[in-house]
């Protein structure tokens, strides 16, 4: 099946108004929707993220599931540390974001790490696959090792049908066993940025 | 080091008098003195103490607002761990806690690494950026009598939030009053104060 580009919008349900929320492109794989899905049955009811083309399907659902508050963020940190915030209240949550956010995140992160809190990191690789950006490839080539560094597990997806299965089991390893998790979506999976 | 400036109050007695008309709420503290104030007024397990984690004291706070939107959440901390955070300013304007209020307790200059100045001593208004990012209310305390009327205020206890108030303090050294450094132990008795699993 071709990949489509397909439009995404949100409506506001004070207002009535619909905005475009991001134009993107449909996955064949359609994995995003599918761990969205994985997502809610974790019991994820927060997600907090900075726009990012690959998570652009995750972020325009969760903004439009009246279920489950969106906090869009200036810098990847803030994520880091609402969600240790939304688990001190009895809420679940994931962050999304690309793989140059995580360098904004390092020393927040000893926040989740320190105080033992459920972490669920989904991150969208740059620099390491037909990158055409060089600036991309530092942050790239360092994000496992930095997050590894600083106390957060990493599990490494390329296969688009093993997206679900991983988010599912990082959940468990997040909220069951405390852990502080990220699972890295790889560039080859996620294909070469089409601009 | 000027400590009897008329435009500035003692940092432990406003404090003091933001716990002691906490009523139910939530507090989130920043790391240093804040987390010291807040502990001198009186350990509590609704207290989150942080001992790091620089910038991210008002971010647990929204954190938690969202997540209980039911109680009240008083973040409390510092100028210079707000600038850290300027952005989380923007973040929680446009997330629109009616729950959450944010105290800078502003002294111009950074306490614990030996009272460097911070940009506030140059001239960075908190209270006017939390206003400019759409803040529901804000405003700049320089009188403990200004604390004791904010706290004594009909919409005090009110969700009419965001609200960032900061409050000018004297830049003198406190005496230390820690809070437990065990971060597992103060997460799970907030928790538990609030009939979550200790996990």
């Amino acid at each position: 099946m071709a990949d489509q580009r397909i439009r995404l919008y949100v409506t506001d349900p004070a207002t009535a108004s619909v905005t475009l929320m991001a134009t993107t492109k449909q996955s064949s794989s359609g994995w995003p929707a599918r761990v969205y899905e994985r997502l809610r049955q974790s019991g994820v009811t927060q997600v907090g993220y900075v726009p990012d083309a690959g998570h652009a399907t995750l972020i325009a659902m969760a903004n439009n599931d009246a279920e489950v508050t969106a906090t869009m963020c200036t810098t990847e940190e803030e994520s880091i540390a609402i969600a240790t915030g939304a688990w001190l209240g009895g809420m679940r949550s994931a962050v999304l974001m690309q793989s140059s956010g995580v360098g904004n995140c390092i020393n927040m992160l000893s926040l989740p790490v320190q105080t033992r809190t459920p972490l669920l990191m989904l991150v969208t690789m740059r620099g390491e696959w037909a990158e055409f950006n060089p600036w991309q490839v530092p942050m790239g080539q360092a994000t496992q090792p930095a997050l590894e560094a600083i106390g957060v597990q990493t599990v490494r997806v390329s296969d688009p049908d093993a997206v679900e299965a991983a988010v599912a089991q990082a959940a468990i390893m997040a909220f069951e066993a405390d852990q502080q998790v990220a699972v890295l979506i790889s560039q080859q999976l996620l294909g070469a940025k089409q601009w | 080091m000027v400590t009897n400036e008329p435009d500035r109050m003692d940092r432990r007695q406003a404090v003091a008098q933001l716990v002691a008309e906490r009523s139910n709420a939530l507090i989130v503290t920043g790391l240093g003195s804040p987390s010291y104030d807040v502990h001198a007024a009186g350990d509590d397990d609704r207290n989150y103490y942080l001992w790091g984690a620089m910038g991210g004291a008002a971010l647990v706070g929204l954190g938690l607002a969202l997540a209980q939107p039911t109680r009240r959440v008083m973040v409390i901390t510092g100028d210079g761990e707000q600038l850290m955070a300027y952005g989380a300013l923007a973040t929680i304007a446009v997330a629109n806690p009616a729950n959450l209020d944010v105290f800078v307790l502003d002294n111009e200059h950074y306490g614990e690494t030996g009272m460097q100045m911070s940009h506030t001593s140059r001239g960075i208004d908190l209270a006017a950026v939390a206003e400019a990012s759409g803040f529901a209310e804000t405003a700049l305390l320089r009188r403990f009598d200004d604390v004791v009327q904010l706290t004594q205020h009909r919409s005090w206890h009110d969700f009419t939030g965001p609200r960032l108030f900061v409050l000018k303090i004297h830049a003198e050294p406190t005496q230390r009053s820690l809070p437990p450094r065990d971060a597992v132990l103060i997460k799970n008795r907030f928790r538990a104060h609030l009939g979550l699993d200790p996990n």
